[in-house]
């Protein structure tokens, strides 16, 4: 018996794919977030608020993920945004090649946010980099204040946690404080912001960083 | 069960490197996975007995190398190993800090025949 050197990174083929992927939304000067939550955090909400907020500011494009159906998608294309929708049928994730597919069937040159909604969960999406610029995600309050222990993996892999439906707070048995805490010492450069979708309270400075975000990424070569 | 996909992933690199060195047989795959990746020893062995039937690298053990999170606290600098669900630093009380270990996923090696 005999032992071969192997050192390859297990996620290779996808990240190989998620490079070139990168490469094309650079080439179009596009700023593409991963945003990711458990089911029902409002990830569309999110896209919804950020759209009318950057609206006369960046135009955005979605690309829409989920196990089955075309509501969400719908919904986005409703509101004037291009969008594609991916069916994962049984995946619990979004990979690179599903991307690569969908930006082919975009307007890429009329876009300057592509915001890529994964399917809901806050497992499997984490290990699978698609080519985006950013990794957001949304805890909810209903969710609770101690997720990020629960999860440490998306919590500790993302650019900005959005904490939705703050209006909900005074409802419900949850600590602000402490989620702030808790992702602040698990991740102490991620950017926290409070919103609420339904009433619109924080969009505003959610947009702002995005805004932000978009002219650091095209001036970057 | 994103350990599927994942796992082909791992038989291809498997099988890519075991044909370049002119195997005829895989007997073992030795990986490295951290602690704060989602991946689970047991279905990643369950799918690679399943996917690798009839290759090379049937019946092959994996041997995955867990390495245990690692954080340098943001308050005192000292490292630690977050307990569970306990993100405290033991030298100082503040709470969590920069990952330095713990997210690995890599296939180290393989032995062959």
């Amino acid at each position: 018996m005999r032992k071969v050197e192997v050192v390859t990174d297990i996620m290779s083929a996808n990240d190989q794919i998620a490079q070139e992927n990168a490469a094309a939304l650079q080439s179009h000067r596009i700023l593409a977030v991963n945003l990711m939550a458990s089911p029902g955090a409002g990830k569309t909400s999110l896209i919804l608020q950020t759209a009318r907020a950057l609206d006369g500011r960046l135009r955005l494009g979605v690309i829409e993920g989920d196990v089955a159906s075309r509501i969400d998608a719908d919904k986005v294309a409703a509101a004037g945004i291009p969008v594609v929708q991916i069916n994962t049928g049984g995946a619990c994730h979004l990979d690179a090649p599903m991307i690569r597919q969908a930006l082919r069937a975009l307007p890429l040159d009329e876009i300057d946010v592509l915001i890529v909604e994964n399917v809901g969960n806050l497992i499997c999406p984490v290990e699978f980099r698609l080519g985006e610029t950013l990794r957001v995600m949304i805890a909810s309050v209903p969710e609770g204040h101690d997720k990020p222990y629960k999860y440490p993996g998306i919590f500790t892999a993302v650019e900005a946690v959005v904490i939705n439906k703050m209006d909900l707070a005074p409802y419900v048995d949850f600590d602000l404080d402490a989620l702030r805490e808790a992702i602040r010492g698990m991740n102490p450069r991620a950017e926290i912001f409070e919103v609420s979708c339904r009433t619109g309270e924080g969009i505003d400075r959610w947009a702002d960083w995005l805004w932000t975000q978009w002219q650091a990424h095209r001036s970057a070569k | 069960m994103h350990e599927l996909p994942v796992t082909e992933q791992i038989l291809k690199v498997v099988l890519d490197h075991a044909r370049k060195a002119e195997a005829h047989r895989v007997v073992h795959v030795n990986l490295v996975i951290g602690d704060l990746t989602t991946f689970v020893d047991e279905s990643i062995q369950f799918y690679f007995d399943f996917l690798s039937r009839g290759t090379e690298a049937e019946g092959a053990a994996l041997h995955i190398r867990r390495i245990p999170a690692r954080v340098r606290c943001h308050a005192c600098g000292g490292e630690f190993a977050p307990d569970g669900v306990d993100w405290r630093c033991p030298h100082c009380g503040g709470l969590g800090g920069e990952v330095l270990a713990g997210r690995e996923s890599y296939i180290e090696s393989i032995e062959v025949e």
